[in-house]
């Protein structure tokens, strides 16, 4: 389970809503390795692929290797990644599974023509069998609370 | 020795060290080093062939070491290696289309509201119809036709002989199998490139959501209100549309209820009618062709929805009178009092829908103050010829069909006019088709004070099935 404050998941659909039709791509940044997984920051990337942007993405490893130097000086951990599906579902698509790495959680928004829709978040199994849907869940900003 | 700089998803394979310290001249050595010592990590950095992934990146230092010497790249005491994950992934890949399957499609594919886009769409999409009755039969059927990839189908029942005069998923020879076994052989038949995804259980509060989940579109052909309310609240809350049709003798009506653009069928239908006054096809029949038109009007929506053309038939309700053979639409507005899709939803999550319908588990109903008798029992009753009154409250035109012959006929609705025809002395046993209308009854005659009246649990049907076949079933 992946928990993400109403605000930053509303991040996460702006950059999928500007980057239509490619895809986008950013970090998870937070708490939790070790306990229930809570999402503090989300920190965009850019999508380094040279073709095929809009039904591809790729993080440099360079970038990567940033992103993860940051969080380790913050104190916080990288919890995972997410990205876009341009005009298709918030699915993971066989291509994702090949690619992705446990413990990791890999947060998919699809994008329908422009406007973001779903969301879910996947894990993989220890060992690479399955990439599992896990519950993802959605907080309201600090201070607000539900009427 | 050179060390090895792991990233955050490979530490707990390696006790959760950041930086493990290894042996070895060369970036293989390093690596084989570090397998070794721990295992885990070996599947995750490494192919089934033994190459290493290819979305595994290492750097010497802060080069790539595919523009160095690979796995023969030296390493010094003072080097770094750092095994960093080439994060990438993407949308599915478009379903391509084979030569067969362009063949197959080819009056869709010359068609430009479809063409190649559409029937990649049409491939690409996941259709979970719940029943594979009346109208889950044509329904799957033109979608498996049209090449819709994915069809789930939700029903746990099994072939039965009264199925057939408008189920046309099945044959004859299914009579007893399970209709989900039927089902997908039938569907695979007409179209081996559909994935047909059965769910052979019951769809409940428990398991909707999960099912829901990996479909784009819900098709609703269930014929009782508590799974029509499950449908809707799990189709609101999981964003769905849900294609829906119902049928009754000779009318129908079809629509899609979708939250997100328009009503929802609670909009339509805020609370569920008192249970047993609108009564099933089962109870009252249904004209057999008539799923087939609204079953077919659902494909017809469905397929609308994936190919995103036309205009659906969301915020309207499509009434179909067969006798007359009129089509009339309402226009459904969204209840902004709505208690699920309004803007202050006071059910947000699914609830137990057969109390919300009113409905009793069969235990609690059968004992509900209605005195029953068991076909045994009634067959000792006449072979004794004991003296007792049988009662027979179904409509005229069952009593052609079978009948007790010493039988005392007032259907139900007549009940009250002729209770002076009846003694409160006799004892008396009543019955109908399968035991619903005259349980009704049993109340009817005993709040006029009758006291010696049985129900026979199960009807007339329930006895030809057990004591006399030669009395046929309906």
């Amino acid at each position: 389970m992946i928990t993400i404050d109403l605000r930053l998941l509303e991040e996460i659909r702006d950059h999928g809503r500007e980057a239509y039709p490619e895809e986008c791509c950013g970090a998870l940044l937070g708490t939790g390795r070790d306990g229930p997984a809570l999402v503090t920051r989300v920190e965009r990337m850019r999508n380094s692929r040279g073709e095929e942007r809009r039904r591809r993405y790729t993080i440099d490893p360079l970038e990567y290797v940033q992103i993860e130097r940051q969080a380790d000086e913050e104190g916080i951990e990288v919890l995972g990644f997410y990205h876009s599906h341009p005009d298709h579902p918030a699915r993971p698509s066989e291509y994702d599974r090949e690619r992705a790495f446990p413990f990791f959680h890999y947060v998919v928004l699809g994008v329908a023509a422009g406007q973001p829709g779903d969301v879910g978040s996947f894990v993989l199994s220890e060992d690479r069998g399955v990439f599992e849907r896990e519950e993802l869940s959605i907080e309201a900003p600090e201070g607000v609370t539900h009427a | 020795m050179p060390k090895v700089l792991l990233p955050t998803p490979l530490r707990p394979f390696a006790e959760g060290a950041a930086s493990v310290e290894v042996s070895g001249g060369t970036v293989t050595d390093a690596l084989e080093s570090l397998v070794s010592r721990y295992q885990g990590l070996r599947n995750h950095l490494y192919d089934d062939a033994g190459k290493l992934r290819s979305f595994v990146n290492v750097y010497r230092n802060d080069e790539d070491i595919r523009y160095l010497q690979k796995g023969e790249t030296p390493l010094s005491d003072r080097d770094a290696l750092s095994i960093i994950p080439s994060i990438a992934g993407g949308a599915p890949e478009d379903a391509a289309l084979s030569n067969e399957e362009i063949r197959r499609y080819s009056r869709h594919l010359i068609m430009p509201e479809v063409g190649m886009e559409g029937q990649k769409k049409l491939k690409a999409a996941r259709v979970l119809a719940i029943g594979t009755g009346g109208l889950g039969s044509p329904l799957s059927l033109y979608l498996a036709a049209a090449g819709v990839g994915t069809i789930g189908l939700v029903d746990f029942d099994v072939v039965d002989d009264s199925n057939l005069q408008r189920q046309v998923l099945f044959s004859t020879g299914d009579v007893g199998r399970p209709k989900l076994a039927a089902a997908t052989e039938r569907l695979r038949g007409i179209n081996p490139h559909v994935e047909v995804v059965p769910f052979e259980e019951r769809l409940t509060s428990e398991n909707a959501l999960e099912i829901f989940r990996d479909f784009d579109i819900v098709a609703d052909g269930t014929d009782n209100f508590p799974t029509r309310y499950l449908v809707n609240d799990a189709c609101v809350f999981t964003g769905k549309p849900n294609v829906y049709a119902s049928i009754f003798r000779f009318e129908g009506q079809a629509s899609i209820f979708w939250a997100e653009k328009g009503p929802c069928y609670r909009c339509l239908y805020p609370e569920p009618p008192p249970p047993g006054l609108v009564p099933s096809c089962a109870e009252g029949g249904v004209l057999g062709i008539l799923p087939g038109l609204l079953g077919v009007i659902q494909a017809t929506e469905t397929i609308k929805l994936i190919l995103d053309s036309g205009d659906p038939l969301v915020g309207r309700l499509l009434l179909v009178d067969a006798l007359s053979m009129r089509f009339r639409e309402l226009k459904l507005r969204k209840n902004p009092e709505c208690v699920v899709c309004g803007p202050h939803p006071t059910v947000t999550k699914l609830v137990d829908y057969e109390a919300f319908c009113g409905i009793q588990p069969e235990a609690a109903a059968s004992s509900n103050g209605v005195p029953e008798i068991s076909v045994e029992e009634l067959k000792a009753l006449r072979d004794r010829t004991a003296p007792f009154v049988l009662v027979d409250v179904r409509e005229p035109h069952e009593f052609a069909i079978s009948s007790f012959p010493e039988s005392v006929k007032i259907p139900l609705g007549t009940l009250p006019e002729h209770l002076n025809e009846l003694s409160s002395a006799d004892d008396i046993v009543v019955h109908c088709k399968s035991g619903g209308r005259s349980a009704k009854a049993v109340q009817l005659l005993r709040q006029a004070g009758f006291r010696k009246v049985r129900n026979l649990a199960g009807g007339i049907n329930r006895y030809a099935e057990v004591i006399d076949p030669s009395i046929p079933r309906y």
